[in-house]
């Protein structure tokens, strides 16, 4: 197992006491929940979109400082960008978080690189995950509550 | 100790515990979830598949008779462990969620039906929950919940005002397994029993850490797990009263639990085979009652007040720590620290403590209502057992030091 502060880097502790975009969106045309039942994780995503682009996003919930840190860093990440683009992250996050050693555009991925750590703790994948599930159900035109159990 | 108990000597009978996680001497304080089990419960596992190995109740051969009669003798342990007044008022299931899922059907459903009402707690495992939902659903009657006060104790008035003549079975936990509580078992079974209704125990939490007396508590039914008793997974015991286990109908069927078979019609088995369908789990029921002799060797008393010296000892040293909140304070408490810890997450906590080789359950302990009750999503939770010790108290604090320096 890694050092617990590489872990818990100072960017994550800081996204978790000062989470960006953190409101819900007045106007959203799309909001999906994620919840993870085992550890009560509960975050609903809000998206504007014009027509492919998401032109704002802003979540609500409550979580672990990993769900809520990988909540705030997603919606900086993809605000602005087009479903395909935003698509394009998720693919790259999920392989860092869930494929160890596997081919990452750590480019793509920017600040996100710094969650990598995770994947060397099997029990709080899911937290760092759930958004993104959320988030790639809001981009199929889904709007009902995700799971990662 | 003024117990006379030497906790460094009974370490050594468990080999799990000397071993390092993380690096770290493995502090394991998640005895709630299950406990560890003594060389002894081991050796009794490969000992039953190195010699006597075969199934029960079935073949004339000698090891079926070996095997027969230890399946029986552990059975017989448990009996005398609860002070049950017969060995056929024993049944072995696979754990107490099967007991109460059992006692759901077999009684459940054909004594409880439209407009009738079955009482929980708002402390009760969702095992203690679920089952009776579910019931309630089909035979279209009511679940009513005795609430709970901010200690996390029942009330004992609004349990009074739920039993009506509508109530047709109350089932209630012993000792919370989020909050510690212990439950004045006895006078809630009085008060039931005065209006004529049945009450099951859930003993999951308290038959490892107390004496519990099923004739001196007077209940119907009570029920409990093997993993938590030191002993294997996937054994657990349903008790109940030998005249209401006679008049229900069997909740599994197929071999064992039939006396004769044939295509128009079957009689059932005495009890308590009427309930154990299949080839049970004899492995499992031996190991349980090598754990059971285990226990009765230390002596549960003795458990139950060391426990409860570890337990004023944590909640002192908690209590020292700023921004933590102990979950549930009940007079009568076993030795269950529940906490929250400012505005950090259960789950950051026991990441960190594992990194320290701290075992510690985080969530919502399978008891979501309890959570709703206090308004927090989970809590972090040391329980406590006879073989940790006050050292690996101060581990846990020091523990959770660490993890307040990560969230500084």
């Amino acid at each position: 197992m890694s050092d617990l502060s590489y872990l818990y880097q100072e960017i994550l502790l800081e996204h978790n006491s000062k989470p960006r975009n953190f409101r819900v969106l007045d106007g959203h045309t799309v909001s999906v929940e994620g919840y993870n039942p085992l550890c009560g994780d509960q975050y609903t995503l809000y998206l504007t979109m014009q027509e492919d682009t998401i032109d704002d996003i802003s979540f609500q919930g409550a979580g672990c400082a990993i769900s809520k840190a990988s909540t705030s860093m997603l919606t900086e990440r993809v605000k602005g960008k087009t479903k395909q683009e935003a698509v394009d992250v998720f693919n790259e996050f999920h392989s860092m978080i869930t494929k160890p050693g596997s081919d990452v555009d750590y480019d793509l991925l920017e600040d996100l690189e710094t969650l990598s750590g995770i994947s060397e703790y099997p029990t709080r994948i899911k937290c760092a995950i759930l958004s993104w599930h959320a988030l790639r159900e809001a981009l199929d035109g889904a709007s009902e509550s995700v799971s990662t159990e | 100790m003024s117990t006379g108990f030497n906790v460094l000597e009974t370490r050594k009978d468990f080999p799990i515990l000397s071993q390092t996680i993380n690096g770290k001497p493995l502090v394991y304080l998640d005895n709630a979830a299950t406990s560890q089990k003594p060389q002894r419960v081991i050796d009794s596992l490969s000992n039953y598949y190195q010699t006597i190995n075969s199934n029960v109740h079935r073949g004339v051969h000698t090891l079926s008779q070996l095997a027969t009669d230890d399946y029986e003798s552990a059975r017989s342990k448990v009996k005398s462990f609860i002070h049950a007044d017969v060995d056929q008022e024993i049944i072995f299931t696979r754990g107490t969620t099967e007991a109460i899922n059992l006692v759901a059907h077999s009684y459940g459903e054909h004594n409880i039906g439209s407009g009738d009402e079955v009482i929980i707690s708002a402390m009760e495992h969702h095992s203690n929950i679920v089952p009776w939902q579910l019931l309630c659903q089909r035979n279209n009657a009511t679940l009513r919940v005795i609430p709970i006060n901010d200690d996390g104790e029942l009330e004992i008035g609004a349990f009074d005002r739920l039993l009506t003549d509508r109530t047709k079975l109350v089932a209630v936990v012993h000792q919370s397994n989020a909050l510690g509580t212990v439950n004045p078992i006895k006078s809630l079974v009085s008060m039931a029993h005065d209006k004529g209704v049945p009450v099951l125990v859930d003993a999951a939490q308290s038959v490892p850490h107390m004496s519990v007396n099923v004739q001196d508590i007077g209940c119907d039914f009570l029920a409990f797990s093997g993993h938590k008793l030191y002993g294997p997974t996937g054994i657990g015991v349903l008790y109940g009263k030998a005249g209401i286990l006679e008049d229900m109908s069997p909740y599994q069927s197929g071999g064992e639990m039939i006396k004769s078979v044939t295509f128009e019609k079957t009689i059932f088995n005495v009890l308590p085979h009427k309930f154990e369908a299949g080839t049970p789990d004899i492995a499992g029921a031996i190991g349980l009652g090598s754990a059971i002799d285990y226990v009765k060797e230390i002596g549960i008393d003795v458990i139950n007040s060391y426990e409860k010296e570890l337990l004023d000892y944590g909640t002192a040293m908690l209590k020292n720590i700023d921004g933590l909140r102990i979950i549930g304070n009940a007079s009568d408490k076993g030795a269950i620290l529940s906490f929250t810890l400012g505005e950090i997450h259960p789950h950051d906590i026991g990441t960190i403590l594992d990194s320290e080789g701290i075992a510690i359950r985080t969530g919502h302990h399978c008891a979501q209502p309890v959570m709703d009750r206090y308004g927090i999503p989970a809590t972090a939770r040391a329980s406590l057992a006879f073989y940790n010790t006050k050292e690996e108290i101060d581990t846990l604090v020091q523990g959770i030091d660490k993890v307040m320096e990560v969230f500084s």
